[in-house]
């Protein structure tokens, strides 16, 4: 008989192979039980974009050292993830906008992450088929795309070769020490539930609603933009838990095809597509830049994001559950901070100390309420 | 011959371009389909990229736009072949406002196709003359691609959109064919048996052109007498049904004497080159486009050299709009009740996309829907008469020309499965689903939206295909942030 995993991850997303990864290159057993290509999870349906926010100082730490450790890892990746180092322009619609640009340039800088402002004309030369008139933006050279689905897969091989073992299967219940899942019932040391959208079904009572988002793709128009390319404003239509908002987002691949964001919705698990805010989306898209109006849609989609009343995400020990953790809630970052929320997770089973303050992330702190529509 | 139905697909052809478009791994690829499917085809066209140069006049810049944003009816038809044409007419006889959306520069449908080298036959002419009258618009050069509801259709012309919103719709969205993948398959100059049909009527030269016609179905016969009547060297016509079933099922048409007689004309006019049932295609060969084909009975093996390589493997309904609306759909078509009543309360179906059975089904089947979109409740006996027999017909037909287990074995690892995307039969292999397959290697993503693949994978590893999304076909940025004003 084969010993008992020293850990078992359940959820095979960008999170939870992450922490595979992690606990693997640990010097642990891991079992890892899920699916990488989930219907309806996030890692199939984000964008993709690996960013730094600003909009806490937790969640500038945990962005700022995962962007490092992506782009460290980004030699390592095959091609297949199609990682670009794009960088991201956050764009000032007016004047009206310069006072936050300015303050996210002093954010960042105090975290020791580039960035430089670009005025009208810098911002008309780098980015040629946004409209005129726009004030500027802030580049922020380091941020990166990639192919999120590619990279989860990458991520569990590489936990695979130091012996990690990956099993398709749903979990139906978790108890401290053991997992009952559909083809088996595992006993183990530790337990990671990174189930996304899906966590407060094996933890009740976590804080994680899902958050509908859609996105558009179109045919290959290479060299249409260059940086990934966000509204100002989206940081309050992430960051406000109104029932419907949308914002410009706009990334180029690395196919040169484009990719259209973004909205919010609090609908539950609802996963068609709404004509009106997919529309709402792409108007706003076409208002930054017109030229989008005449290029080729090929698909539409929608996403659920792990949201969380604070909008940051869970990680660390679940109180009550001996050797039970939590690594979920990421809403639309989970791309982005996987590295950080995996080196969290692994130091804290281990008994080290985490790269970055883990308190903020406990699982079990405090949040206002937050009601589903 | 009038040069307004040439279109830009078949002129390019005809100025001996194979290499319309560059694969996603740089390989050449030219028209598959002909009939808006593919996307094999797509060019720069008046100034807009990832045109379908088979869907476009010869003459630019006369790209049609729709002048209303929005037009209502009793009853929308989506399609303008037989189905279509027939539940128009019928409807708009009952005194109904129609409008008919349909993709093709003309109506006509594939099997009624009208351009250059082809006037509609006697049947259809009667057709295209009965929707001719005040309360029937024919939107062509349109395509729907959303349904917000059962009364809505959201439909491209252009760069515009228009909202067509009726009482009842009814779906006769036709059929395509269906494409297995063997080595060279993505040379140009392979085209489909209905695709080369389709160019050739719609202006490609096929004089002096060595053809080779591999496949299946009763489509091999007219395809062939086509060709052959304008000016085609026919190679050999080869059906990969079994002898005898193709034996018997002409023995059986004795008591059809007017289909025989169809039959015999048909092959008359294409007397001196081999029929022969039992043999397939393997492999094609070539250099910047298709040079020999390799052929087999399954136990020799041997070459034809050609210029065109006319290849499918029979048709398969076009169900995407019909499930994006909800409608139950099987694997042969569009489920459907004696009205032709879909499961969607005033959505109703006809024709090739409620199952495979040629054009006078079609007919039958659309004029019942037609009747019953428009509230005529009984439809006259003959016509139900009509359709049993079309029908059995059908069945006979099908059970005929079954599909041999070793075209699921054609293709080599390396073989491009799909072909949007350049993603090898041996990468999708790995993979257990659709979606798996989809994620892990872009199968089924690029802009045919898997019409192609999407129908092969089904047949080589029996997946079930994706659920359709809107947009149903890609479309402009600008088109799908349209906002319906009555809606919310």
């Amino acid at each position: 008989m084969t010993p008992a995993p020293d850990v078992v991850v359940i959820g095979a997303g960008v999170v939870g192979a992450a922490c595979a990864d992690a606990l693997s290159a640990a010097g642990l057993r891991v079992t890892v039980l899920g699916r990488w290509f989930a219907e309806g999870a996030a890692t199939g349906a984000g964008m993709g974009h690996i960013v730094v926010m600003d909009d806490s100082p937790p969640q500038l730490a945990l962005t700022a050292w995962s962007r490092a450790k992506w782009a460290e890892w980004a030699p390592e990746m095959p091609a297949d993830c199609e990682d670009v180092r794009t960088g991201t322009l956050w764009i000032a619609a007016n004047e009206g906008e310069w006072g936050a640009l300015e303050a996210k340039r002093r954010a960042y800088a105090a975290a020791g992450v580039a960035s430089d402002v670009l005025d009208a004309a810098a911002l008309a030369r780098e980015e040629p088929n946004l409209r005129p008139g726009l004030a500027g933006a802030l580049r922020v050279p380091d941020d990166r795309v990639l192919y999120p689905p590619a990279a989860a897969r990458w991520l569990l091989e590489r936990a695979a070769e130091r012996g990690a073992t990956v099993v398709e299967d749903l979990v139906r219940r978790i108890a401290p020490g053991e997992v009952v899942a559909e083809g088996a019932r595992m006993f183990c040391g530790a337990i990671v539930n990174a189930t996304g959208i899906s966590a407060p079904r094996l933890t009740p009572g976590l804080a994680v609603i899902p958050r509908k988002g859609h996105l558009l793709i179109t045919e290959r128009h290479p060299g249409f933009c260059r940086h990934q390319l966000v509204e100002l404003g989206y940081l309050a239509s992430a960051h406000t838990m109104t029932a419907v908002s949308t914002a410009f987002n706009l990334q180029p691949r690395a196919t040169g095809q484009l990719l259209i964001g973004s909205s919010r919705q609090l609908v539950g698990l609802d996963a068609s597509i709404d004509r009106q805010v997919l529309a709402e989306m792409l108007a706003r898209a076409i208002a930054f830049v017109p030229a989008l109006a005449r290029l080729t849609a090929l698909r539409a989609w929608t996403g659920f994001r792990p949201a969380t009343p604070d909008s940051l995400p869970l990680i660390g020990a679940w109180p009550g559950a001996d050797r039970t953790f939590i690594a979920a809630g990421h809403e639309g970052l989970g791309i982005t901070t996987a590295p950080a929320t995996a080196a969290i997770i692994a130091a804290l089973i281990t008994g080290t100390r985490p790269p970055i303050d883990a308190a903020p992330f406990a699982p079990a702190r405090a949040m206002p309420a937050m009601e589903a529509a | 011959m009038s040069a307004e139905r040439t279109t830009l697909a078949a002129a390019m052809m005809n100025d001996g371009v194979t290499a319309f478009r560059t694969s996603v791994r740089g390989a050449a690829r030219g028209p598959l389909c002909g009939m808006g499917i593919c996307f094999e085809c797509r060019v720069s066209a008046s100034g807009a990229p990832h045109e379908r140069s088979c869907l476009m006049p010869r003459a630019a810049g006369d790209s049609p736009r729709a002048e209303a944003r929005s037009l209502e009816c009793d009853v929308a038809v989506v399609g303008a072949g037989p189905a279509g044409l027939a539940a128009a007419a019928r409807a708009a006889e009952a005194g109904k406002q129609v409008v008919m959306v349909d993709a093709s520069p003309a109506p006509g449908g594939q099997i009624w196709r009208q351009g250059d080298g082809a006037a509609a036959p006697r049947a259809a002419r009667a057709w295209l003359a009965r929707i001719v009258r005040p309360n029937v618009r024919v939107l062509q050069h349109a395509e729907v691609i959303d349904a917000p509801s059962a009364t809505t259709l959201l439909v491209a012309t252009g760069d515009d959109t228009v909202r067509v919103h009726a009482r009842a719709i009814v779906l006769a969205t036709g059929a395509r064919e269906l494409f297995l993948p063997f080595p060279g398959w993505t040379l140009p100059n392979v085209l489909g048996v209905g695709g080369v049909q389709a160019l050739a009527k719609n202006g490609l030269d096929v004089r002096g052109k060595r053809v080779v016609i591999a496949g299946s179905g009763p489509l091999l016969l007219p395809v062939a007498a086509y060709l052959a009547s304008h000016g085609a060297r026919l190679a050999i016509v080869a059906e990969q049904a079994r002898p005898e079933m193709v034996r018997a099922f002409a023995i059986s048409l004795w008591k059809d004497p007017a289909r025989a007689a169809m039959a015999a004309r048909m092959r008359a006019a294409f007397l001196r080159t081999p029929y022969r049932a039992g043999v397939w295609v393997s492999r094609a060969d070539g250099d910047d486009r298709v040079r020999e084909v390799t052929l087999t009975d399954g136990e020799r093996s041997w070459r034809e050299p050609c210029d065109l390589l006319a290849c499918a493997f029979g048709l398969i309904p076009n169900t995407e709009l019909a499930r994006l609306m909800g409608a139950q759909v099987k694997r042969d078509g569009i489920v459907a009740d004696g009205s032709q009543r879909t499961t969607v309360p005033g959505v109703y179906a006809a024709g090739e996309c409620t199952g495979v059975g040629g054009a006078p089904l079609a007919i039958a089947e659309g004029e019942i829907a037609g009747l019953a979109a428009a509230g005529v409740t009984s439809a006259p006996s003959e016509l139900l008469a009509r359709r049993a027999r079309e029908r059995a017909f059908a069945v006979r037909v099908d059970s005929t020309f079954l599909l041999r287990g070793s075209l699921s074995t054609l293709a080599a690892p390396d073989t491009i499965l799909c072909r949007c995307e350049d993603v090898t039969v041996g990468e999708v292999s790995a993979a257990e689903s659709s979606r798996e397959a989809k994620l892990r290697t872009r199968a089924g993503m690029g802009a045919c939206q898997g019409r192609v693949c999407g129908a092969a994978m089904e047949y080589l590893f029996h997946w079930k295909p994706a659920e359709p999304r809107a947009p149903l076909f890609p479309a402009s940025v600008g088109a799908l942030a349209a906002r319906d004003e009555r809606a919310r």
